[in-house]
């Protein structure tokens, strides 16, 4: 009990520390760096729950995947950061204001929902799946994955496939002096259209 | 004194609520905070989705249902999505500009 909260602990301060980094650093490859160590912290937190798919899922996609999208597109856009940080709260005082007063609103809410939440005059039921002690939790949530929750599966496949195309689609560009196989034209091809016979005369050249 | 030990030790549903809750909003306060900045824009949005995610494992292992993981698979799979998306847009924007800063984009106006 006492390791468990001690664990918590450790991983809320460094998920909430580095998310606050992530918002205000100058530096958008900090940001990203920053995010990276959010999402470690997150899946730690995910551990505790008792949610282990979860949380590798959240280290080998996130951080292994998108995080490092978010890197490659930082590094490789030749970007002015200097003229970004014209908007950033250093110079500009009202942001800052503005941004603390909405986020007094949205915790003030937060936590009144919660307490809401919290004070409920029956207790939550477990509606949908129970999760079962002997089972682990990989092996459950295959086991519901692809039977009870197979459309809402195959819809999230074809979410990442249209977001594939849509992504190769935006950024694919053709470069007009580049030399490509093109299969049909090379099967249109007759000997009439690619042979041609000239008749030399000698000692006169073509 | 007993009752701050008891909220340090016993660590319960409200913890993961207000971590929750606390990420969210530090995720809203960089949308405002970054506004010139699409990059960091992109990332807050993914921290208020990691938020919700925090919320929604937290109330499937409290009530011991595993629907909540599920669908926090999908919207790690909506996010992931997201990005993916967001950032071609990115890139193919640059491409045609040479500046991501987000007041310029109203070519689209109709």
């Amino acid at each position: 009990m006492l390791l468990t909260a001690a664990f918590f602990w450790l991983f809320a301060t460094v998920l909430t520390l580095s998310a606050v980094a992530v918002v205000t650093a100058r530096n958008p490859v900090h940001s990203v760096l920053f995010l990276i160590l959010a999402f470690v912290n997150a899946a730690g937190l995910f551990l505790l729950l008792g949610a282990e798919f979860l949380a590798m899922i959240l280290v080998v996609v996130y951080v292994g995947a998108v995080a490092v999208l978010f890197l490659f597109v930082v590094m490789m856009l030749d970007v002015d950061f200097a003229e970004l940080k014209k908007g950033m709260l250093a110079t500009q005082p009202t942001l800052l204001v503005i941004g603390l007063a909405v986020a007094a609103v949205v915790v003030v809410e937060l936590v009144m929902t919660m307490g809401g939440w919290l004070h409920l005059a029956r207790p939550l039921v477990a509606g949908g799946v129970p999760i079962s002690p002997d089972v682990s939790n990989t092996q459950a949530l295959g086991m519901v994955l692809y039977t009870r929750y197979f459309y809402l599966f195959q819809g999230a496949g074809f979410v990442l496939l249209t977001a594939m195309v849509g992504a190769i689609t935006l950024t694919l560009r053709h470069k007009p002096g580049v030399k490509r196989q093109s299969i049909d034209e090379q099967n249109a091809r007759t000997r009439a259209g690619a042979v041609e016979v000239v008749k030399v005369r000698s000692r006169a050249g073509v | 004194m007993s009752g701050v030990s008891d909220f340090l030790v016993n660590i319960g549903l409200p913890h993961y609520l207000g971590l929750a809750a606390v990420l969210f909003t530090i995720g809203m306060v960089g949308i405002i905070l970054n506004r010139k900045n699409i990059i960091v824009i992109l990332m807050s949005v993914e921290l208020i989705l990691l938020s919700v995610n925090i919320n929604f494992v937290a109330f499937s292992s409290y009530l011991g249902d595993l629907s909540g993981q599920v669908f926090s698979l999908f919207v790690l799979t909506v996010a992931a999505a997201e990005a993916a998306i967001g950032l071609a847009i990115l890139v193919a924007y640059f491409r045609n500009r040479g500046t991501i800063a987000v007041e310029d984009i109203n070519m689209m106006k109709g």
